[in-house]
Parts: structure tokens; sequence; C-alpha cells
């Protein structure tokens, strides 16, 4: 238990997707000017950030067994393509209110690397906490942690984003350089969590 | 198709990618790598290159089987095509420079999702023949390399007090890189973390943003559109979709 509350403060906070790892930093400056956009993409992207490591965490045991590994990269961005697709399909034809809140981000998903990121660091997590015994709900927790996390980067960001608008910025700066600075602010202040997962005792 | 009669400027190809259309600076495409694997000059020229490697043979593939390809099925295909040659690359990579490897981590893999090379896919090799693909991928990928070389100069320097530090592990020899720490700490100074930290890779990116940005504006280049849809390669069908939804309308 201790080690999925662990798996969720990094991923939400102390090792967060956008901010300290730089995954998703496309959406993230692309779509995170208005706050319900920033909501629908990130909801979007939990979504199939999910579907993709249910799908590809069994995958991949299949992948290994079969001595197929280096397949991992082919197979899984095909994975997420055809899911992104499938999803898209589905929700268009049967549920509606949901197409209309986040189907036009979901052709945008497939090529977020915050998605394949996830879904490879789940396999590369195996190895890397195999003393906690890395299985398929901690992969699943980590996705979502890692979707949460996005949406918290992106809903604080686009607050940030519309106090900028109205500022005074000086000519050369306007547009994104202001952005990504003010992102480095953002992201400054996210460091201090640093240690918080250690402090409180959830990972030794 | 007209695109592919008109005379191609093969110089133009290879040095639109340095400032005019620098794929880092002016088109915003692959930010993620950029900011991710810039800690140091050689990371960030290691990833240049191995991007670089994969967008030429993409690209060349990709416009020798533009004819081919279903337009509807495009991005799929394209997507299959860069997948190959990303795994080729890695496996490359962990055989011969494992060091790097170990650096780039996901990044390497995640090559597969870098805007620049689905963009490039997408905007040029799609429609022109097979050389002018070919010096196109090149002259992004110089640019790619470059934007992160600039990067990782000014985040070493001043995060870490070095300078191509690690550049033994990557092609042997028994050059380490410049270290100036010694000479800092004699005036008291020490380097500033923050530079190699994520906020710091945000700070010089918005800078070099900005400074590349006067620099254009100066030669009379106009001003990089951003509309919210740049650093996606899909914008292009993207745009098309919502036009379409807007005409349904």
């Amino acid at each position: 238990m201790k080690f999925y509350i662990a798996l969720l403060v990094m991923g939400i906070l102390t090792q967060n997707f956008v901010l300290s790892k730089f995954l998703g930093i496309c959406p993230f400056l692309g779509v995170s000017k208005k706050l319900n956009t920033a909501v629908g993409m990130s909801a979007a992207v939990i979504f199939v950030m999910l579907l993709a490591t249910a799908a590809t965490y069994p995958l991949n045991i299949l992948l290994d067994k079969n001595g197929l590994g280096y397949l991992q990269t082919i197979v899984f961005i095909l994975v997420i393509a055809a899911l992104v697709q499938m999803v898209e399909i589905i929700l268009k034809k049967y549920v509606q209110s949901l197409y209309k809140a986040l189907g036009i981000y979901l052709p945008l998903i497939t090529t977020n690397c915050a998605v394949l990121g996830v879904v490879i660091l789940n396999i590369d997590n195996i190895t890397n906490y195999a003393s906690y015994n890395f299985g398929f709900g901690h992969a699943m927790m980590n996705s979502f942690a890692a979707g949460a996390g996005f949406m918290l980067a992106m809903v604080l960001f686009a607050g940030v984003r519309s106090r900028l608008e109205t500022a005074d910025v000086p000519k050369f700066l306007k547009g994104l350089p202001i952005t990504l600075i003010s992102a480095a602010i953002v992201s400054m202040s996210f460091l201090g969590f640093t240690g918080l997962v250690e402090g409180l005792g959830l990972l030794a | 198709m007209a695109a592919e009669k008109k005379k191609i400027n093969y110089g133009h190809e290879l040095t639109k990618g340095f400032l005019k259309e620098n794929p880092v600076l002016r088109l915003v495409l692959g930010t993620c790598p950029t900011l991710a694997t810039s800690t140091s000059v050689v990371n960030g020229v290691g990833m240049g290159i191995a991007a670089t490697i994969v967008l030429i043979c993409s690209n060349i593939v990709i416009s020798a089987l533009r004819k081919v390809i279903p337009a509807k099925a495009r991005i799929p295909a394209y997507i299959v095509i860069i997948a190959s040659f990303v795994t080729m690359v890695q496996m490359l990579v962990k055989a011969f420079v494992p060091a790097l490897d170990e650096s780039l981590g996901v990044f390497l893999p995640l090559i597969v999702v870098n805007c620049i090379i689905l963009g490039r896919a997408e905007a040029f090799a799609g429609k022109n023949p097979v050389l002018a693909s070919a010096v196109d991928g090149l002259g992004m990928g110089i640019g790619f390399t470059a934007a992160l070389f600039c990067m990782g100069t000014v985040r070493e320097i001043l995060g870490a007090g070095t300078f191509l530090s690690g550049i033994d592990t990557m092609i042997g020899g028994s050059f380490t890189g410049f270290d100036f720490t010694g000479l800092l700490a004699k005036i008291g100074l020490a380097p500033m973390t923050i530079f190699i930290l994520p906020a710091g890779g945000f700070f010089v990116f918005g800078i070099l943003m900005a400074c590349a940005n006067k620099i254009a504006e100066g030669k009379g280049l106009k001003k990089a559109e951003h509309n919210g849809c740049e650093g996606c390669p899909m914008a292009a069908s993207c745009a098309q979709k919502k036009a379409e939804e807007a005409k349904a309308e």
C-alpha cells in the first residue's frame, strides 16, 4: 500500500511528468491557453495512458517470452495508435457527450510522448523497483499518477498563462519565450517537493 | 504533382533548417528531447545525431514510398517506418555507445514520437522526391543538433562549470573535456546547479528562442507564428479537420 502512495506522490509532485521529466511538453505549451481545454486534454491523456498501460503491460510479457523484446518500441507505438483510433470510433458512436468533450484531443495523443513515455517507463520500472515487486497494479497506478501530474501542471499553467495574456512583456519575449520562462518558475516551485517521498517514509 | 516540377534548390533545403526554419527555435518542434537531453553538450549532440540519422533515413523511405502509401493511412504508415529506424538506431547506440544509451534513457525510444520527424514526413517527405527529402532531413537534423548544442553549452557551462565533459565516453580518446569548477572556486564561485535542473532548461530555452526571433527579425524574416498548434505534427490534418467540422456545422 505504501508503495502505491509513493508512486502517486512521485508521479504528481516530486517527479512530475511535464515539469521534471520533460514528457508531454508539446501539449503543455500548445493547449494550456484556456482552463477548459487544459482539463479536457489532460482527461483524455489520463484515459489513454491507463488504456495503453493495460494493453502494453501484458503484451510486453508476451514479447519477452518469445525473445522479441527489441520490437518493444514499434509494438507499443502501434498499440497506442490503434487504441486511440478505436477509442475515438467507440466514443463517436456510443458516448456522444464524452466524444464532444475529448474527441478533438484524441488524435493529438497518438504522438504525445507522455503516453509512449509512461508505458516504456512502466516496463523499465519492473527492473528499477524489482525489490517492491513492481507489477500490473503498480503500473496502472504509475500511469494514473503520471496523468494526474500532467493534469496538475496543465491546470496550474493555464492559470499562469491567463495572467500572462494581459501582462506587458518586452517585444522580443512575446509569445512562447515568456511562456517558457514562466514554465521555468512553475518548475522551480515544484523543486520544493524534493525529498517528500523519502521524508514521509514512503520509499526506503 | 506540381510540387515535383518545381525546381528544387538543394542549398536552400539544406540551410533553411539552421535559422529560418530551425525546427526547435522557430518551428517549436521536438521540445521534449531538447529540454531533457541538453543538460550537457555531449548528451545533446548525441541525441541530435541519433535523431538526424532517423530523420534522414525515414525521409528517404517515406519519400520513396509516397505514391504507394494511401493518403488516409499515411500517419500509421509513417509511424511504422520511423519506429523501425528508431529501433535500429537504438540497437546500434546500445551496442557501440552504451554510455549515451544510459544518459538518454527513455528519450532514445521516444525519438519515434519526436514531432520533428513526423512533422517533416508530413510537411516535406510525403510530397517531394527522394534526394530533396534526404537533404531536407539532413538540414533539419543539423538545425536540431545545433539548437541542442547551444542549449547544452549554456546549461553545462553555467550549471556544471564544465564543457564537453564525458566526451571520452562517447568517442573514445583521452580528452575528457574542460573543467572550470576549480577556476570558479578560486574566485569564490560555484556552478549554478539550477541550470541543469528542469527549471533552468525551460529558462534557457525561452531565452534562446527570444534570441533566435531577434536575429531572424534583424534578417527581415517574419516572426514565427505560434497558433497553439505548434509542436504538433498533426497540425496540418487537424486544422483540416477543424475546417471540415466548421463546414458541417
